[in-house]
């Protein structure tokens, strides 16, 4: 019994009980006060997170699928659910995350300072947490689709915390709007896959022929279902405003684990399917290049500290998308390297980038408290007085670029092994694969740029507004997550043997063909150890210089002086290089993407000149110039139709008997 | 481990630590004869560094560990990069699958820290070097990237030493065209990311228009000294990759090979040293286009191999 008890699957299912109700406390305000059912709430929350990383990583070790049925009464039948490495690889993320996230929410959210809001953030964040654990543990369409909804509607309430804020309202909206059009595919989507499987329990991986048309209408249906919550590309368009808007630490868990729950839905579909095409691949090759390089770019033009970040996530997608379309590249061309490298490093950047991105939104959210702004621009100096959270910033800042000795870099050499594994074979594989690596290096080299200058911008210099200058440095609450990820990130990093075993076994449960060869340990395509060589080496290097300079700083006269102005002599905080300077160069060389707006000052003429100003934006292109027109269109076309739509709730009901007894006659005839 | 290994890495290792400073001696040398003046000794980088080692430090007051950590990352990043590239016909002493990737993706650190302690002066001019820098970096990669596809498809193989020892004579006749428009791409990727003519001038004190030395305007004693001795590590390291495309001598002696390893490496600074002396800095705005054309070069060298 006992043995049953911590059972990884026992201890995994509790844990996402555990999750869901940990809110509940707060809901009893006469029972107990805001602050301490917070606290409960918190205690609560960071069970389920010990719970459920232990019972993901148990079962990663032991590599075995259990399957349970829950038979309920539902027209559908009885519910599935399972755990499989592919799961529980999720499950570290959907556990890490929101656990941190909430010891975060006890200093950055506290209940005695947000009293309007602490009950409904609180309680929609376990709830969250729950659907996305559900998500990826059902194991048939109509309980995936519930898990689904519920993960969807509670991060709804999440973004729109703050209500009262029309621009979080307005990012609310269309973040509800874009969820149920994904969502209308996935609705799609599992009657096709039922249709060709025979079952609505999740067919058995490798299991369908992609060839048939169902194959290739499944595909599109799961890359836009699941690409729209992922935030692919054309697709993105909920992503920055709805990441911006929402409290940080909530930003930490949709950045880092939502769109995650959306490559899982698009890996767990692919692995149903054998002999994939190459288009299929190239497809998610193509979709990932773009939304590597022009998410990448979008950052870039980016003055807003979360929005920025958010178009990163989108990159990182993109980067992933890379992975997984070397993987299927790799798959029809029979390459077991290019699809066992190709998928672990995808599976890997999934958990990086949850991690570092988790570390970035969290470090951003104690600027925003110390500032009180989230305009890039009017920050500056923030390191003096937040010296930890610049440290731990910088940190999640070097890994989100790929460099080496961190955790980014071991996934994109991964992917990049798989290019690099593609081109020695011959036609169009070696072809995507030629031309995929260079974007990702220039996806790379962007990713440098902006992070340059948001970290100088930000935490380097002298602050650049009295009023917003950095106040105090985060409370440990928020300190000690951040470190936690921070620490994750160094050691992925220096010792990625560590992880290198259960990638595997994760790449084998969803690539069936892979199975046939398993004599390929990525140990030996990827050395591990030298990666953990070099990288030592990098540090000890580093250190030895340091210590060498210290002892000569210590021996030679050391002055202290204003920097050089180049002759100036007032030299002001203002006028230090601002973000949009240091981005100008980029966004006009990508300006034919980006459309950013510059409102150029009036002609300064006379002795004495009016005053002046000049900005410039980089706005959300796709929406704006794209979305915005053409749904307006469909608005002034469709207005007929309008008409069905009353806002009676009676009248719907109706709706919903009339179609019932058109199928029941349907079925009949 | 046989005994020539262990010659092989420390004559490596010796090279990388003394020779660096020479090259940009031998250009000083030949722009200097270029113009008809006898020009500041061979070794006059080397006296340069070590005073500027003994000096004492200024330090700007808006500045904070990350100014101090700029150059010292730098060289670390440099360092380890010279330990993967092969010099001339021998082996690197570290080498291993993928070590191509961590050969770019070290200097890009490298870059990140030199940036941000430019931005941690909180001078504009400095911001606009640090600017600059990111952008044309960018540009870059991807050169560097195709022309790694275009050695790693050509040698069937997935680390550095293995695709650069693998050039030779044979491999340029089968595969000239290729090859010739990698050199084409990889020198401009060279001059670029060394911050020569005709991207940058290293003797230049207008400000406005530099772009690695205003960076740095503000380190001053041994730290200034770190960067000018990790900035010729850079050069000697791309300089060694672009060598094995442009001149793939070899002649199976271990020996004679480092003798002629050495002098194809002073034949380079004595290219660019020319190169410097017959062109003029380009406009700012010219910068990315002659970069794209490089990215474009490399692109059809790796199409020419794939198809």
């Amino acid at each position: 019994m006992a043995q049953e008890l911590f059972a990884p699957s026992s201890l995994i299912f509790s844990a996402t009980l555990l999750a869901a109700l940990s809110g509940v406390p707060l809901l009893f305000p006469w029972l107990l006060n805001a602050s301490r059912a917070q606290l409960l709430s918190i205690v609560l929350m960071l069970a389920a997170s010990c719970a459920g990383l232990t019972g993901a990583i148990l079962s990663i070790f032991s590599g075995v699928s259990v399957l349970f049925e829950l038979a309920w009464t539902l027209p559908f039948g009885s519910a599935r659910f399972g755990v499989d490495p592919l799961s529980a690889w999720f499950l570290l993320l959907i556990f890490l995350i929101p656990g941190s996230a909430a010891l975060y929410a006890r200093s950055y959210w506290h209940a005695d300072s947000r009293r309007s809001n602490v009950r409904k953030m609180t309680f929609f964040c376990g709830l969250m947490t729950a659907g996305m654990s559900s998500v990826v543990l059902a194991r048939d369409g109509i309980s995936f689709l519930f898990a689904w909804e519920l993960m969807a509607l509670a991060a709804y309430f999440l973004v729109s915390t703050e209500d009262e804020n029309p621009e979080v309202k307005e990012a609310g909206t269309l973040y509800m709007i874009t969820t149920h059009t994904g969502t209308l595919a996935l609705f799609a989507l599992f009657p096709l896959l039922n249709l060709l499987a025979g079952s609505w329990l999740f067919p058995a991986t490798g299991s369908l022929s992609a060839s048939s048309p169902l194959a290739s209408a499944i595909f599109f249906l799961a890359l836009f279902g699941f690409g729209m919550k992922a935030g692919i590309m054309p697709l993105h368009i909920w992503l920055p405003s709805a990441h911006a808007n929402a409290p940080s630490h909530v930003s930490a868990v949709m950045s880092g684990v939502i769109l995650k729950v959306g490559v899982y839905g698009l890996i767990r579909t692919l692995s149903f399917f054998h002999g994939i095409p190459l288009w299929w691949g190239c497809c998610v090759l193509v979709l990932g290049v773009i939304s590597g390089v022009v998410g990448v770019a979008f950052a870039i033009g980016q003055h807003d500290l979360k929005r920025l970040l958010a178009y990163h996530s989108i990159e990182n997608i993109g980067i992933i998308f890379m992975g997984l379309g070397v993987a299927l590249i790799g798959q029809t061309a029979g390459s077991p390297a290019m699809m066992l490298l190709g998928m672990s490093g995808a599976l890997l950047h999934v958990l990086n980038h949850a991690i570092f991105k988790a570390l970035l939104f969290l470090g951003a959210g104690s600027v925003i408290h110390a500032t009180g702004t989230r305009e890039i621009d009017l920050m500056g100096g923030v390191a003096r007085r937040l010296p930890y959270t610049a440290l731990l910033f910088g940190v999640g800042s070097v890994a989100i670029c790929g460099l080496p000795p961190l955790n980014g870099f071991v996934s994109e050499l991964l992917i990049y092994l798989g290019f690099f594994q593609g081109i020695q074979g011959e036609g169009g594989a070696a072809a995507a694969a030629a031309l995929a690596a260079p974007a990702l290096a220039l996806v790379g080299g962007l990713a440098v740029a902006c992070f340059v200058k948001v970290y100088g911008i930000v935490f380097l210099g002298a602050p650049r507004t009295e009023s917003h200058t950095a106040k105090h440095e985060a409370g440990w609450q928020m300190l000690l997550p951040m470190l936690l990820l921070a620490v994750l990130c160094i050691a992925i990093g220096l010792a990625p043997g560590l992880v290198a075993g259960h990638l595997q076994r994760t790449s084998l449960t969803v690539l069936p063909l892979l199975a046939n060869t398993a004599g390929l340990p990525l140990q030996e395509l990827v050395p591990m150890t030298m990666i953990t060589l070099s990288g030592v080496l990098l540090l000890a290097l580093i250190a030895v210089f340091t210590f060498w300079y210290w002892r000569k700083l210590k021996l030679a006269p050391c002055g202290k002086a204003d920097t050089w102005g180049c002759g100036y002599q007032r030299p002001a905080p203002r006028m230090q290089y601002s973000a949009s300077s240091f981005a100008e160069m980029l966004t006009s060389l990508f300006a034919f993407v980006l459309k950013p707006q510059n409102h150029r000052p009036d002609k300064i003429a006379g002795i004495f000149p009016g005053r002046s100003s000049f900005y410039s934006h980089v706005p959300e292109a796709v929406l704006e110039l794209v979305y915005i027109p053409l749904l307006k269109r469909m608005y002034q076309r469709l207005s007929g139709i309008r008409r069905l739509q009353g806002g009676i709730l009676q009248q719907y009901v109706l709706y919903s008997l009339v179609t019932l007894i058109v199928l029941l006659l349907a079925s009949y005839l | 481990m046989t005994n020539i290994t262990v010659i092989n890495g420390t004559i490596h290792i010796f090279l990388a630590l003394v020779m660096p400073p020479l090259l940009l001696g031998v250009i000083g040398k030949t722009k200097a004869a270029f113009a008809g003046r006898v020009g500041a000794p061979f070794f006059q980088p080397y006296y340069d560094i070590i005073r500027l080692l003994q000096k004492g430090t200024v330090f700007s007051t808006t500045t904070s560990w990350v100014f101090r950590a700029g150059p010292i990352v730098a060289l670390a990043t440099t360092a380890v990069a010279a330990l993967l590239i092969p010099f001339g016909a021998h082996q690197s002493p570290i080498s291993f699958d993928g070590d191509m990737i961590l050969y770019a993706y070290l200097f890009a650190l490298g870059r990140f820290f030199t940036m941000s302690a430019a931005l941690d002066t909180g001078s504009s001019f400095e911001g606009m070097g640090s600017a600059r820098e990111a952008t044309f970096s960018c540009l870059a990669e991807p050169t560097l990237f195709f022309a790694l596809i275009t050695l790693s498809r050509l040698s069937g193989s997935y680390s550095l030493s293995n695709m650069l020892v693998n050039i030779s004579f044979g491999v340029w006749l089968n595969n000239g065209a290729a090859l010739l428009l990698l050199v084409g791409g990889m020198f401009v990727v060279l001059l670029a990311e060394n911050c020569r003519i005709p991207f940058d001038d290293p003797n230049t004190h207008l400000e406005l228009t530099m772009i690695h030395e205003v960076m740095v305007l503000d380190h001053s004693g041994p730290a200034f000294g770190i960067i000018q001795y990790a900035a010729a590590l850079k050069l000697f390291v791309l300089g060694a990759f672009f060598v094995h495309l442009a001149l793939p001598y070899a002649t199976g002696n271990p020996y004679l090979d480092w003798g002629l390893f050495i002098i194809s490496m002073l034949e380079l600074a004595v290219v660019i040293g020319i190169v410097e002396s017959v062109m003029a800095r380009l406009r700012l705005i010219r910068i990315p286009q002659l970069l794209v054309g490089a990215t474009i070069l490399a692109a059809f060298s790796t199409l020419l191999v794939i198809r």
